[in-house]
């Protein structure tokens, strides 16, 4: 191919600028400018309105006010001990796994990366009621060491029961990102190192740990993420003195407009963002460690005691991994579960309530992940197709705002719902927006749409312009250009990213939480909250959680097999 | 909504369209890739636009296909004006450098598409993209999906596609340089008996000289967006309008000389120690600093001291039906030596003279 000293024409300079910008285009950009800024832009603004403005105009006091107040600073402290708790214990978890599955080739390897990914399709606030079966005060395995060993030790208990859900549900995070890493190192900037003289311990000290550092601190900041997002593990722990319990309770138990709520987001806003930033920084140098030559290095076999050390510790990890599910689902048939290892009595009564006798729970989450999740495809192909193809200003303005919930914690993002949307009165029923059903698509379309529009942004980005263009000169108009070429392309990508909002608004529980009126329309997550909150419902709770790990297993295994890659999973 | 295509014909040759450029500029930021170029292409002339990288040959074809607007200047289609005219109104026919086929549709549907749009009956459309599938051979592929084609078969889908819809000009960006050096010649065949039976005019980029040579009724050379000279084949090669097209077109060895005396159609020039009379066209007054612009097949090679420009050989390049040399002159000139016999025993090192043909010869103005 020749290369061309005149730039290229970019794409969004073609076809008649008789005006700079298209008229549909600018429509379009509109109408998604809209949507965006309703359920994205006001939301989060709203937040930021409520811990910085009051009646005198703007004000630290509200925010100086968290840090004089004792409760406040313990939530912060415990939010980062425990996020930096769950992040270190999933470090532990995932790296020896990471450096076997990255560096040897062994047979059944990738029967062990699907096992070790399994905890991923558990929400960890899921996750935690199965925890407490198996570690908690009267857990099986704390009643073992007590009774055959003499242990009193209670794994699964307060801030250290959340450390350990959070570790055992987000260490596969670290293990995907390092393992890829590992895998993906140029052989030759380790075959230039080996020539040069440097092995063994030198050599990773030197070369490949710097390497694959990027990668890591990705993962272990997505860990930390994700730990101090979520609301659900602590308030199924009953754990309160954290951030996003006590941002939680403020608005909900003390007042609407309690100025310390919105004090509490902003700190936790903050923190997502500092991080998120931070893993975006280091994401731009990661790309630099590996070179798209296609090469990889070829796996070392099992050889010595060493590897099979390895092997035997992920092993052992894939064992601890799988204990919430185990909990989980013999809790959700059990009868009798009570100061014995295993349950006394087994039982279908917990499916016949949340099916039968309480049905809504699972219905609803349906209606609204789907809801969320076509309306999310649709606003993502469009953000996608305006940013790379858009003749609109400001293209990437757009982008911003549809991937800027990213970095907000579902708490923040749900107060920030909350203080809208109660505001405004459905005309004709004269109730707020906040009282219907449809206030939980537009949330989880809010909370989601980062995911939709970067996995449709990246499939748009492989459609080559000279294929619109030979359409264009085929005789296609654009819209039948867009129709026949840029959708059929785009699509693939777009469902496996709809397939993934789905099965993550099935089980938000974080921002859901705080927008609950009525318990008819709440949806799954809040319904195993609800149930788990007495000790006769605990096998229901379990029941529905099962629920919500089927939708996650199979809507996981769906977006895998539509998008051919495997998808980010996060919630 | 939409206008309806006007069919062209409904035989077996196309209407083809005339062309013409009239002084279409186009710049993309500072730099003008396209500057003042008018250009016709007649009724089914094979066309060719030649430069090297970065000369705007492709935004010129860009502008003809309607996918970038002139900022100033006309194209004409028939004599009417089409400059506003979006592509898709065009009824044109293009095959893109890395063919651009939908990789979401197989070789029938990318084929098909210009005639599902042109609202064609879905009988005929079956039987038309036979035949075009036919003309590039590649019947019985109709169910395969782009991916699972060689380089190759790809090129014909491509080809197919544009001429499917009977285009009334078939514009072609550098399309076989992503072939195989042999599968690009048989290809060029195959491309001008197409173009010769179809009678369709067409306008070809490249920055191949070869390629431009074999298959074009006429050639116009650009340089920086400007064209520097139009004319057959034969012309552009016998007489270069300047060092750049001679150069460009075939190579030249520049010498630098002086005119020593002027004749009615020729001239005599001082190079080094030689002198050497060859036609020109133009000024040329004698002292005037001039190259001499000698092709590497008109230098008559012989050993030891036989008269001419003498210098010492440098490299040989052995291409099994001919041989070609690298000679260095006593001031450190190279010139290159074309069309040897392969049996010639030459070795680096060995003193040799050259005689140029003069009567083959060129001389340019050259700024001392």
């Amino acid at each position: 191919m020749e290369p061309r000293a005149v730039t290229a024409p970019s794409p969004a300079a073609l076809w008649r600028p008789r005006w700079r910008y298209e008229p549909a285009h600018l429509a379009l950009y509109a109408a998604l400018l809209l949507v965006v800024g309703v359920l994205v832009v006001l939301p989060i603004a709203s937040v930021l309105r409520g811990a910085l403005v009051d009646s005198g105009g703007f004000t630290l006091a509200h925010v100086a006010r968290f840090f004089y107040t004792p409760l406040y600073l313990e939530s912060l402290r415990n939010s980062l001990y425990a996020g930096l708790g769950a992040t270190l214990l999933a470090s532990l978890l995932a790296l020896p796994a990471a450096f076997l599955l990255g560096r040897y080739q062994f047979r059944g390897q990738a029967v062990l990366v699907t096992w070790l990914t399994v905890p991923l399709v558990i929400p960890p606030f899921v996750g935690a009621i199965g925890l407490n079966q198996a570690l908690g005060r009267a857990g099986a395995l704390t009643l073992f060491l007590e009774d055959r060993l003499g242990v009193q030790f209670v794994a699964a208990e307060g801030l250290r029961g959340v450390i350990l859900a959070h570790a055992l549900h987000y260490f596969p995070f670290i293990l995907l990102t390092v393992t890829n890493a590992l895998a993906n190192v140029d052989p030759s900037l380790e075959e230039a190192a080996k020539v040069a003289g440097a092995r063994g311990v030198r050599l990773l000290w030197r070369v490949t740990l710097p390497l694959v550092a990027p990668a890591y601190a990705a993962g272990a900041i997505l860990v930390f993420v994700r730990s101090t997002d979520d609301l659900g593990t602590p308030l199924i722990l009953n754990v309160k003195n954290m951030l996003g319990p006590q941002a939680y309770f403020r608005i909900t138990t003390i007042a609407r407009e309690d100025p310390d709520g919105y004090a509490i987001s902003i700190v936790m806003l903050a923190l997502a963002l500092v991080a998120v930033l931070l893993a975006t920084r280091l994401g731009q140098r990661r790309e630099v460690a590996t070179l798209q030559t296609g090469a990889r290095a070829s796996g070392r076999p099992l050889r010595g005691w060493g590897p099979w050390l390895l092997l035997a510790y992920s092993v052992l990890v894939g064992f601890l991994g799988l204990l919430p599910h185990l909990g989980v689902v013999l809790m959700s048939v059990s009868r009798v579960w009570s100061l014995t290892y295993l349950p006394t009595g087994y039982t279908l009564d917990h499916y016949a309530e949340i099916l039968f006798r309480a049905p809504q729970f699972v219905l609803n989450t349906l209606l609204y992940s789907a809801t969320a999740a076509a309306v999310a495809v649709a606003v993502a192909v469009g953000v996608a197709y305006l940013q790379h193809r858009g003749r609109v200003p400001a293209p990437g303005l757009l982008d911003f705002a549809a991937t800027a919930p990213i970095a907000v914690p579902g708490v923040v993002l749900g107060i920030g719902f909350l203080r809208v949307f109660d505001r405004w009165t459905v005309p004709w029923l004269g109730v707020p927006l906040t009282a219907l059903w449809l206030i939980f698509p537009m949330l989880y379309v809010a909370r989601r749409l980062p995911y939709a529009v970067r996995a449709t942004s990246a499939a748009m980005a492989q459609v080559h312009p000279t294929l619109e263009e030979a359409a264009a000169v085929c005789g296609a108009r654009r819209w039948r250009t867009f129709r026949r070429v840029v959708l059929p392309l785009v699509l693939g990508g777009a469902v496996a990213a709809g397939v993934l909002v789905f099965v993550t608004a099935a089980v938000e529980f974080s921002a859901t939480v705080l927008l609950i009126s009525r318990v008819e329309q709440s949806p799954l997550s809040y319904g195993i909250y609800l149930y788990a909150q007495s000790p006769r419902g605990r096998g229901a709770a379990a029941a529905l959680g099962t629920v919500a790990v089927v939708l996650v297993a199979v809507g996981t295994y769906l977006a895998n097999r539509i998008g051919g890659r495997r998808p980010a999973l996060t919630w | 909504m939409r206008r309806p295509v006007v069919e062209t014909v409904s035989e077996e040759r196309v209407l083809a369209v005339e062309v013409e450029l009239d002084r279409l500029t186009k710049r993309f930021g500072a730099t003008a890739a396209v500057y003042g170029l008018s250009l016709s292409v007649g009724r089914g002339e094979f066309f060719t636009l030649l430069g090297p990288s970065g000369c705007g040959k492709t935004t010129t074809l860009r502008i003809v296909a309607g996918l970038v607007e002139p900022d100033n200047g006309r194209v004409l289609f028939d004599g009417k004006d089409v400059t506003r005219l979006p592509p898709w109104d065009r009824n044109l026919g293009m095959v893109f450098q890395n063919y651009a086929l939908w990789p979401h549709m197989t070789v029938f549907d990318n084929v098909a598409f210009g005639l599902v749009e042109r609202r064609v009956p879905k009988a005929e459309v079956r039987r038309r993209v036979a035949e075009a599938l036919d003309k590039v051979g590649l019947t019985g592929m109709e169910g395969r999906f782009p991916s699972q084609l060689s380089g190759g078969q790809q090129q014909r889908v491509a080809l197919a596609r544009a001429l499917v819809v009977r285009p009334g000009l078939l514009l072609l960006d550098e399309p076989f340089s992503n072939l195989d050096a042999k599968l690009r010649v048989q290809m060029r065949a195959e491309l001008a008996r197409l173009q010769r039976d179809l009678g369709i005019t067409t306008l070809y980029v490249t920055h191949d000289q070869e390629e431009a040579l074999v298959l074009s009724d006429r050639i116009a050379v650009l340089d920086s967006g400007r064209l520097v000279q139009a004319g057959t084949p034969r012309e552009l090669y016998e007489n270069p309008r300047d060092v750049f097209v001679a150069d460009f077109l075939g190579g030249a060895n520049l010498l630098p000389g002086v005119v020593v005396r002027r004749g009615s159609a020729e001239v005599e020039v001082q190079v080094g120690d030689a002198r050497v009379i060859a036609p020109v066209e133009g000024e040329a007054a004698p002292g005037q600093p001039v190259w001499l612009s000698v092709r590497p097949e008109h230098l008559e090679l012989s050993f030891g001291d036989a008269g001419g420009l003498r210098g010492t050989v440098v490299a040989t390049d052995y291409l099994g039906w001919t041989l070609q040399a690298e000679v260095a002159l006593a001031d450190g000139t190279r010139l290159q030596v074309r069309g040897l016999d392969p049996s010639t025993p030459l070795r680096p090192g060995q003193p040799v003279s050259l005689r140029i043909r003069s009567e083959r010869a060129r001389v340019f103005p050259r700024r001392s």
